[in-house]
């Protein structure tokens, strides 16, 4: 504070932007345009539509681990918050096409209910759904963090509690009279604003909706990273007690960060549903968490694209693995992320760094290192 | 003066004795009688005789295989036609009286059967409930007490009154005057009512209160003051004492589910305390401690094939029996240790010991490692739950005072607590507790000091690790055990730590006990809360649903708990005080 050094920003142009503007161009304006002439077909696009969702719920845990140290195992919570609260408006969309052509939806009817129940009133509009996405998440994050911050909760006892604020989250949607679908979840939706859900246009929209958020999320974070806020943020990662002692209330940056954070996983799972057609339970617990937490390993934590590149290519090992060897899934799983955090804490994008590294390592012969 | 007394009594009972007649004797007389409703009170007078001839007699004469038999020359004999049929279909007979063979083999076909009447089905049937009530098994004799009680049978009241009058047993004592008054509360005559009331207070009988509720309506309706005011008073005492046994019932189940929780975290505590490492595969050894306690189990039965990975292995059986079979558990608990403790080094020595000063990335590389071997157990011993057979002596339970201990129970709490003083004993009495001790308070000085902090490292992930072995041979005792079965537990043992705190042993028991009693009272008591709960603002009908789901509603109650019990001790119960700053 007494200090004002300004923090020089990289210059433009630099990888970063390189690298966004390819994945732009890429994620926009390529795979749609593929799709929609039947180059690629409708499931490898929406498959990648997941990818993208799960890019973002990455992008969270990144914020919070890669950017600020604190590991949150409750990130999966917030993402499938943002999707049942999504998924809500979607269950209200299906109006009396359900199996039991009640206007009521189908698990409601099944459990005996004549008439909807009050809180779900609201969600027909799409407007107040997605207030929700924002407003639920974000909520229980807030409370939860102060809660966890001003008693300076850190490392791994943060880590337990988050996990355990998951499992109860799971806990309550897993039951039938929470009125949320219970064990099934939400599924079978028909239509989103009136398009239907099943046509190619209408995923082809949401892909290109996903894609767009994601970069604005990437750009966004990428700024906040660049401003004193980022950092404030990178020095509670550093010396928490050190920024403190500097005079920064470092609970309420962190407390900013895990609202923020919550936010972008629950625009994620709002983004997830219409695309993949279900959320429930399942997609709550304490391993979901853990599994995110992977992706940013393997892709590398503390960057921008390491997490999208690891949400990435772990899901399409995951894809194809469950496929061809199903027993061997999880063993794969395991040993990856034992491998990664043993061997690579950088992840595999600083693969190609350490590669070079090696290979000038191994060719001592040749030109001398370029210290540039 | 006493002594011409017994002796009347002592002539009284030989008398009695000599002259009761044979329920052989007075099943033949019924046989031959003439009328139906002779027979049927000749049989009455079985009830309540215990004697063990009566059932296979009766319902030899029910199934159509009692006959009378008109030897020439002699009155009829009352015969029973059994063995396998010769050439001739005739079966070898005995006379029931006497119980001895007649000579001559007899053909079925040519014999009359004695007849038998849908009455004399009934009475028969009758009798045969009430030999259950001398029965020499205490359980059936109980139950058939009950059963009378409950379905409040007043015809067999007289039957009740003469078991009253023999029975010895303090159990079944009771369990008769219980039944005796809930079946007078039908009788029409006002003062046995009462008596049966005062009877039912006295008792404190969980089991009349529906009875009790039904005496309230009909003298209500019948406007009898007095019974009503009885009859309320009875209620009371009863409601009183289910009060006061459910909640010891629920402190009992406090305990032992406390006991679960030390027995699970203790070994994480442990690991935790020493190397600030969350083992996330702690679930794991787990599992392993209770694959092995199955392994143990399956060599001393009849050995166990195994197919990992495709390739077979077979381990041999012993085929012991009796108390041999029995006492598998008692080898199972130290290999279950050993095992686990084998598999806690590797772990430390392949992973974790590169990871001591990332806390963090620990936990995240365990839990690979959990996945890991939840994988190698599922490919290992299948998918599906294995079964663990308890030894008899777990699957029974006491009753004190109504309230229930299931033995399984009260065996979790002692083994809890041995292996808390066990514990307790390692580390502050032996000099490897002491090396734990001096690397968990300062381990820079420690290693100043000549401690081989790596290898005091791996010794105390060992001891972590076995515990863990031996919380899963216990657990494969009270529960399933299959691929994930340290997941269900994992979450709560955190749990407990984190509450605890890593500075000492009592922070573990202290903490798991509360939590375990926590969890236990909300579950047992929020029911009633339920509805309190819904005149909370905003949230209150929320809260109502929730409060109806017991089981759910204690594990999100804990966990709102602890985390505004950590607002007031971030670390914990039992700190680990240091003046560190990082």
């Amino acid at each position: 504070m007494a200090s004002s050094e300004k923090y020089v920003p990289p210059a433009p142009l630099s990888d970063t932007t390189v690298a966004l503007l390819v994945f732009t161009v890429g994620a926009v304006l390529i795979m749609p345009t593929l799709d929609s002439f039947g180059v690629i077909d409708h499931f490898t696009l929406n498959l990648w539509g997941k990818y993208l969702c799960y890019a973002l719920l990455a992008l969270s845990v990144n914020l919070l681990w890669g950017g600020t140290g604190l590991l949150s195992l409750g990130q999966a919570l917030f993402f499938a918050l943002g999707g049942y609260m999504h998924g809500m408006y979607l269950m209200r969309m299906i109006g009396d096409q359900g199996q039991y052509h009640k206007p009521l939806p189908d698990f409601l009817v099944f459990l005996g209910w004549t008439e909807l129940p009050g809180f779900w009133k609201p969600f027909e509009h799409f407007s107040f759904a997605m207030l929700m996405v924002f407003l639920l998440p974000g909520v229980i994050a807030g409370i939860f963090g102060w809660l966890a911050f001003r008693s300076r909760i850190k490392g791994v006892y943060f880590s337990i509690l988050t996990q355990a604020l998951t499992y109860a989250g799971a806990l309550i949607f897993f039951r039938n009279n929470t009125l949320m679908g219970g064990n099934n979840g939400f599924t079978d939706f028909k239509s989103e604003l009136g398009f239907a859900l099943r046509e190619p246009s209408t995923q082809r929209g949401l892909f290109i909706a996903t894609a767009v958020v994601l970069i604005g999320v990437v750009v966004f974070l990428r700024w906040l990273e660049g401003t004193k806020f980022g950092l404030v943020q990178r020095a509670i990662r550093d010396g928490e007690n050190r920024t403190l002692f500097s005079g920064y209330a470092t609970p309420t940056f962190k407390l900013f960060l895990f609202v923020l954070a919550a936010l972008i996983a629950a625009i994620g799972g709002a983004l997830y549903v219409p695309q993949v057609g279900i959320i429930n339970p399942s997609d709550m617990t304490p391993e979901k968490s853990l599994e995110a937490i992977v992706w940013v390993a393997v892709g590398g934590r503390g960057t921008l694209f390491g997490p999208i590149l690891g949400a990435v290519f772990v899901n399409m090992l995951k894809s194809y693995a469950t496929r061809a060897i199903p027993d061997l899934w999880l063993i794969l799983l395991g040993g990856l992320f034992l491998l990664v955090v043993l061997f690579l804490p950088g992840g595999l994008i600083s693969l190609p760094a350490k590669l070079r590294a090696l290979w000038q390592r191994f060719r001592p012969n040749s030109n001398p290192v370029n210290a540039a | 003066m006493r002594k011409p007394f017994f002796i009347i009594l002592a002539l009284l009972g030989g008398f009695v004795a000599a002259f009761a007649e044979a329920p052989q004797a007075i099943i033949a007389r019924a046989a031959v009688a003439k009328s139906e409703k002779t027979q049927g009170e000749i049989l009455t007078e079985l009830m309540g005789n215990a004697d063990d001839s009566i059932l296979p007699l009766l319902d030899a004469w029910r199934k159509d295989r009692l006959f009378l038999y008109d030897a020439p020359g002699m009155p009829p004999v009352v015969v029973l036609l059994q063995g396998a049929k010769d050439a001739k279909g005739a079966q070898q007979a005995s006379d029931i009286l006497t119980g001895k063979s007649l000579a001559v083999r007899l053909v079925a076909d040519d014999l009359n059967a004695v007849p038998h009447s849908a009455n004399l089905r009934r009475i028969m049937k009758a009798v045969l409930d009430l030999t259950d009530l001398s029965s020499a098994n205490p359980a059936k004799k109980l139950g058939a007490i009950a059963a009378i009680g409950q379905g409040q049978q007043i015809e067999k009241l007289p039957a009740l009154e003469k078991r009253l009058a023999v029975e010895t047993d303090p159990q079944a004592l009771k369990a008769l005057r219980e039944a005796l008054a809930l079946v007078r509360l039908r009788s029409s005559d006002a003062t046995i009512k009462l008596s049966a009331l005062k009877e039912l207070e006295a008792q404190q009988s969980l089991a009349s209160t529906d009875f009790i509720k039904t005496v309230i309506k009909d003298a209500t309706a019948a406007k009898d003051d007095k019974l009503v005011a009885a009859a309320r008073s009875a209620l009371q005492a009863v409601e009183r004492h289910r009060t006061v046994v459910d909640f010891g019932g629920t402190l009992f189940r406090s305990l032992s589910l406390g006991s679960i929780l030390i027995i699970v975290a203790l070994g994480l505590a442990i690991t935790f305390g020493l190397m600030g490492v969350i083992n996330m595969a702690h679930g794991e050894m787990i599992a392993i401690g209770a694959y092995t306690t199955y392994v143990v189990q399956n060599v001393f039965a009849n050995g166990l094939a195994l197919s990992p990975f495709g390739f077979s292995l077979s381990l041999p059986g012993l085929h012991t029996t009796g108390w041999w079979r029995e006492s598998y558990f008692l080898f199972a608990l130290p290999l279950s240790f050993l095992v686990a403790a084998a598999a806690g080094i590797l772990l430390e020595r392949s992973v974790i010991r590169f990871l001591y000063r990332r806390p963090l990335e620990s936990l995240l590389a365990t839990w690979g490692v959990s996945l890991l071997l939840q994988q190698l157990l599922r490919l290992t011993f299948g998918a599906n739950n294995v079964q663990v057979g308890s030894p008899a002596y777990l699957s029974g339970n006491w009753v004190v005072a109504d309230i229930l201990l299931g033995w399984n129970r009260v065996f979790v709490i002692g083994f809890a607590t041995l292996i808390v003083i066990g514990v307790w004993l390692v580390l502050t009495r032996t000099s490897v507790g002491l090396l734990i001790r001096s690397v968990t308070q300062n381990r820079s000085m420690a290693a100043c000091m000549g401690v081989r902090t790596e290898r005091v490292n791996m010794l105390t992930f060992a001891l972590g690790s076995g515990l863990a072995g031996l919380a899963g041979a216990f657990l494969s005792q009270i529960g399933n055990v299959g691929p994930s079965l340290g997941q269900s537990y994992v979450v709560d043992s955190f749990m407990v730590v984190v509450v605890g705190g890593v500075g000492d042993l009592i922070g573990t028991v202290i903490s798991g006990l509360g939590i375990g009693s926590f969890d236990q009272f909300t579950q047992q008591y929020s029911p009633t809360v339920a509805g309190a709960l819904a005149n909370v603002p905003f949230v209150g009908g929320a809260l109502q649903n929730l409060a109806q789901d017991s089981a759910v509603f204690g594990k999100i109650l804990v966990l709102c708990v602890i985390i505004l019990f950590l607002q007031w001790r971030p670390s914990g119960l039992f700190a680990a005080r240091s003046r560190s700053l990082d």
